[in-house]
């Protein structure tokens, strides 16, 4: 086929650069959309059968193919389920990318503040008894949305929450970024599909093994697929990757032939892991010996997450020295954990290195802990929605000590793991400016303010608080 | 009949060595292990194609592996060994007679049962009562030992596949934890010559400087190994690879060697100018 339509490189020839850098076959692959590929806008064949073949394999009603990455998939089941004015009960330690879609649409974050771990230091999951209450104060609420499982593998009960939410004819919408193997390993936490959830998300470059940026979004027969195309089409782009397409196909085959062995093998890997590193001493690899029934409802067994202050050292000094000094790079290093990513690209002999990278860690820098900050989690204080608050006349550039007490319109985040520690709408506490002079000192990488080095804040206009 | 093998030192360089006759070969998850019988070079031992070590010229490699750490250690009683499956350096520490204890760490298990069988002048010394081996990832044994060896010597084939982790930052620091407050490390240091093998020299010898008070470096000429000029590490606590030898005191031991001598090892450690200064590079003090 001779190419008279884009991309420009046809096939690589206009960009040999491109070609040596990436490889042939690779950019052979960048190709427009064309009749006999489909469109990703609006798919009537070859992407049709690959979002019924995901689908099938996901055990949902339908299936969407998504080149936004899991942002874009959990802001279409935000902008899906509420429109402007309307609410949706959350979990405060929501991805940035939920807050952002109220930006957008202008509806209500109704937050359920989680319970926090008192030792670890991190948030768990929804309470039953919390989500009930939320229902309770909020009936018209539109939604409930889960992270299932959180960034450190906590699950709730989420059969329990859909039926819940059923009653009360709200929707369930499920973050299950993190929790693509859950609906191909065995002895898994509960998928959202199967617990009966509206729409769920998952990345399929994290544990699927496909291409950065590329994701498949889940609905059940509640929702319409032909709204939710729609929906998807408001901010989709029109030129979709089939890089990243063919990635999610085979990737979405790749799990459904083998994932059931290979998510095994994960298991173990991670399950040694945790052993090894629990008998060093002062680090605590926590497990499923977590569970309470209730805020730790389940637990994600494939997460090696390790607790380090007891090493006197944040998750973050962890996380660098492991990249700095044993060429080892972790997924997350925030203020008391790092978070190792085990998958199927992994072997044994990486997990040793690991191990022992770790017991090199606390023979060379093991110190006192005190003077280190232990909790990741602060209770925000909301005083806007965050539509209002971000487009709202600000007074911008203040110094970060003297905004105490002021109504924030930005977010501030450390990323990984991109939950807002301040979005906008919400109150600036010391608590929080101590926090966020904390994790800046500790070498976290912060972002979300105008000013790239985050010493000012942008804040609502006097005049306007109320 | 022309029946050669080749092993390619670079891209454009090879060694050939005429074989008579192909003994053995296996496979399994660690590497490929395969025997010949030369005329020149006896048997040989390869490990991916590489040659491990030969009849002829082994002696030199387990000679300058053992006696240089042993020599130096007034009283070396326990050792811990890792790799060395084809038994070499094992026989040279039992020519010590107050050696204890022997510990061997070597993954593959599939190189010793080869040795034992195809290698005797070499893996007689495995059957020992002072000696155990344990078939299980090096880093998993070792990083939970504490200053329990006198001397730790590290034979690995390469720094590739099963070997990376025996050139990584946390196996030296927990090597450094396992050995006693006088404890002695020698390790392969691959060759100063060739491009790829120099990059793994010295980011060995960074990582043993950055764990170690003292770090020297050593050499042999070992005729079947790329450019015949090789490289080992000397790493300890305590002693000094020259000044604190003791020549009388190892040669009233009587041990035969057909390579080490003492004024050799006073020698040995003494390097060209281009090795000196590409070992100097990476010595940068933190």
């Amino acid at each position: 086929m001779v190419p008279f339509d884009v991309p420009g490189h046809k096939r690589g020839r206009g960009n040999p650069e491109l070609v040596k850098l990436l490889g042939k076959q690779c950019v052979e692959l960048d190709v427009n959309s064309m009749k006999p590929l489909d469109n990703l806008c609006h798919p009537i064949s070859v992407i049709k059968e690959a979002e019924d073949l995901a689908a099938e394999a996901f055990g949902a009603a339908h299936a969407f193919l998504m080149v936004g990455g899991t942002t874009s998939a959990v802001q279409t089941m935000v902008l899906t389920a509420s429109k402007k004015g309307e609410k949706i009960i959350l979990p405060r330690n929501v991805h940035r990318s939920v807050i952002n879609a109220l930006v957008i649409n202008g509806a209500t974050p109704i937050y359920v503040n989680p319970d926090v771990d008192n030792r670890l230091g991190i948030a768990l999951g929804m309470k039953i008894s919390q989500v009930e209450k939320a229902i309770e104060e909020n009936p018209d609420a539109v939604a409930i949305l889960v992270n299932n499982p959180s960034y450190y593998g906590i699950c709730s009960n989420l059969k329990r929450i859909v039926e819940l939410a059923h009653e009360h004819n709200m929707l369930v919408l499920v973050d299950e970024a993190h929790g693509t193997h859950f609906y191909f390993g065995d002895d898994m936490p509960l998928s959202a599909m199967a617990a009966g959830a509206d729409m769920s998300c998952v990345s399929m470059h994290k544990s699927g093994g496909s291409l950065t940026q590329s994701s498949i979004l889940l609905t059940n027969s509640t929702v319409g697929p032909g709204y939710v195309r729609q929906v998807i089409n408001l901010t989709q782009t029109t030129s979709a990757s089939y890089l990243l397409l063919a990635s999610l196909d085979i990737s979405r085959r790749n799990l459904a032939l083998r994932g059931k062995e290979a998510f095994a093998e994960v298991v173990d890997m991670a399950e040694y892991a945790r052993t090894e590193i629990n008998k060093i001493g002062d680090y605590y690899a926590y497990g499923s010996e977590l569970i309470n029934g209730d805020s730790i409802f389940d637990f994600d067994k494939t997460k090696l997450t390790v607790f380090t202050l007891d090493v006197g050292l944040a998750g973050i000094e962890v996380y660098d020295l492991l990249r700095d000094e044993y060429d080892i790079q972790m997924e997350l290093g925030d203020i008391g954990n790092t978070l190792a990513y085990i998958s199927i690209g992994d072997r044994m002999r990486e997990i040793e290195r690991l191990v022992s990278a770790l017991y090199d860690i606390r023979r060379r820098f093991k110190r006192d802990r005190t003077g280190l900050f232990d909790h990741e989690y602060i209770n925000p204080s909301v005083v806007m929605s965050p539509q209002e608050a971000f487009y709202a006349p600000k007074e911008e550039m203040i110094p970060i000590k003297e905004t105490n007490g002021r109504i924030c319109t930005e977010f501030v985040m450390s990323y990984p793991p991109g939950i807002p520690i301040l979005a906008p709408g919400e109150r600036i506490t010391q608590e929080i400016i101590d926090y966020i002079l904390y994790a800046k000192e500790k070498g976290c990488s912060m972002t979300g303010p105008e000013d790239p080095k985050i010493e000012y804040l942008n804040v609502i206009k006097e005049a306007t608080i109320y | 009949m022309e029946f050669w093998f080749s092993e390619l030192h670079t891209e454009n360089v090879k060694l050939s060595i005429k074989v008579n006759k192909h003994i053995f070969s296996e496979e399994n998850d660690h590497n490929r292990i395969d025997i010949f019988e030369s005329p020149e070079y006896g048997r040989v031992l390869t490990a991916d194609g590489y040659i491990v070590m030969t009849e002829r010229d082994e002696f030199i490699y387990h000679e300058m592996m053992t006696h240089i750490p042993m020599a130096v250690h007034p009283n070396p009683r326990k050792i811990l060994v890792f790799g060395a499956g084809d038994g070499g350096v094992v026989r040279e520490l039992l020519k010590y007679p107050d050696v204890e204890r022997i510990d061997m760490v070597e993954v593959n298990v599939g190189v010793v049962e080869a040795a034992k069988k195809y290698l005797p002048f070499s893996a007689s010394g495995l059957d020992s009562p002072k000696v155990t081996i344990y078939t299980q990832n090096a880093l998993r044994y070792v990083r939970h030992i504490v200053g329990e060896y006198d001397v730790i010597i590290v034979d690995s084939a390469g720094f590739y596949g099963p070997g990376e982790s025996l050139l990584s930052r946390e196996f030296y620091g927990s090597c450094y934890k396992a050995l006693r407050e006088d404890g002695i490390m020698v390790n392969q240091h691959q060759s100063p010559f060739y491009a790829d093998d120099r990059t793994e020299t010295q980011k060995a010898h960074k990582r043993i400087v950055e764990c170690f008070p003292i770090s020297r470096v050593y050499q042999a000429h070992i005729p079947t190994y790329p450019s015949g000029y090789w490289l080992f590490g000397y790493a300890s606590k305590k002693y000094h690879p020259v000044d604190d030898l003791d020549a009388k005191r190892w040669n009233d031991l009587g041990i035969e060697t057909n390579y080490y001598t003492t004024n050799l090892h006073k020698g040995c450690f003494a390097l060209p100018a281009y090795v000196e200064k590409l070992l100097a590079k990476v010595e940068s003090i933190r």
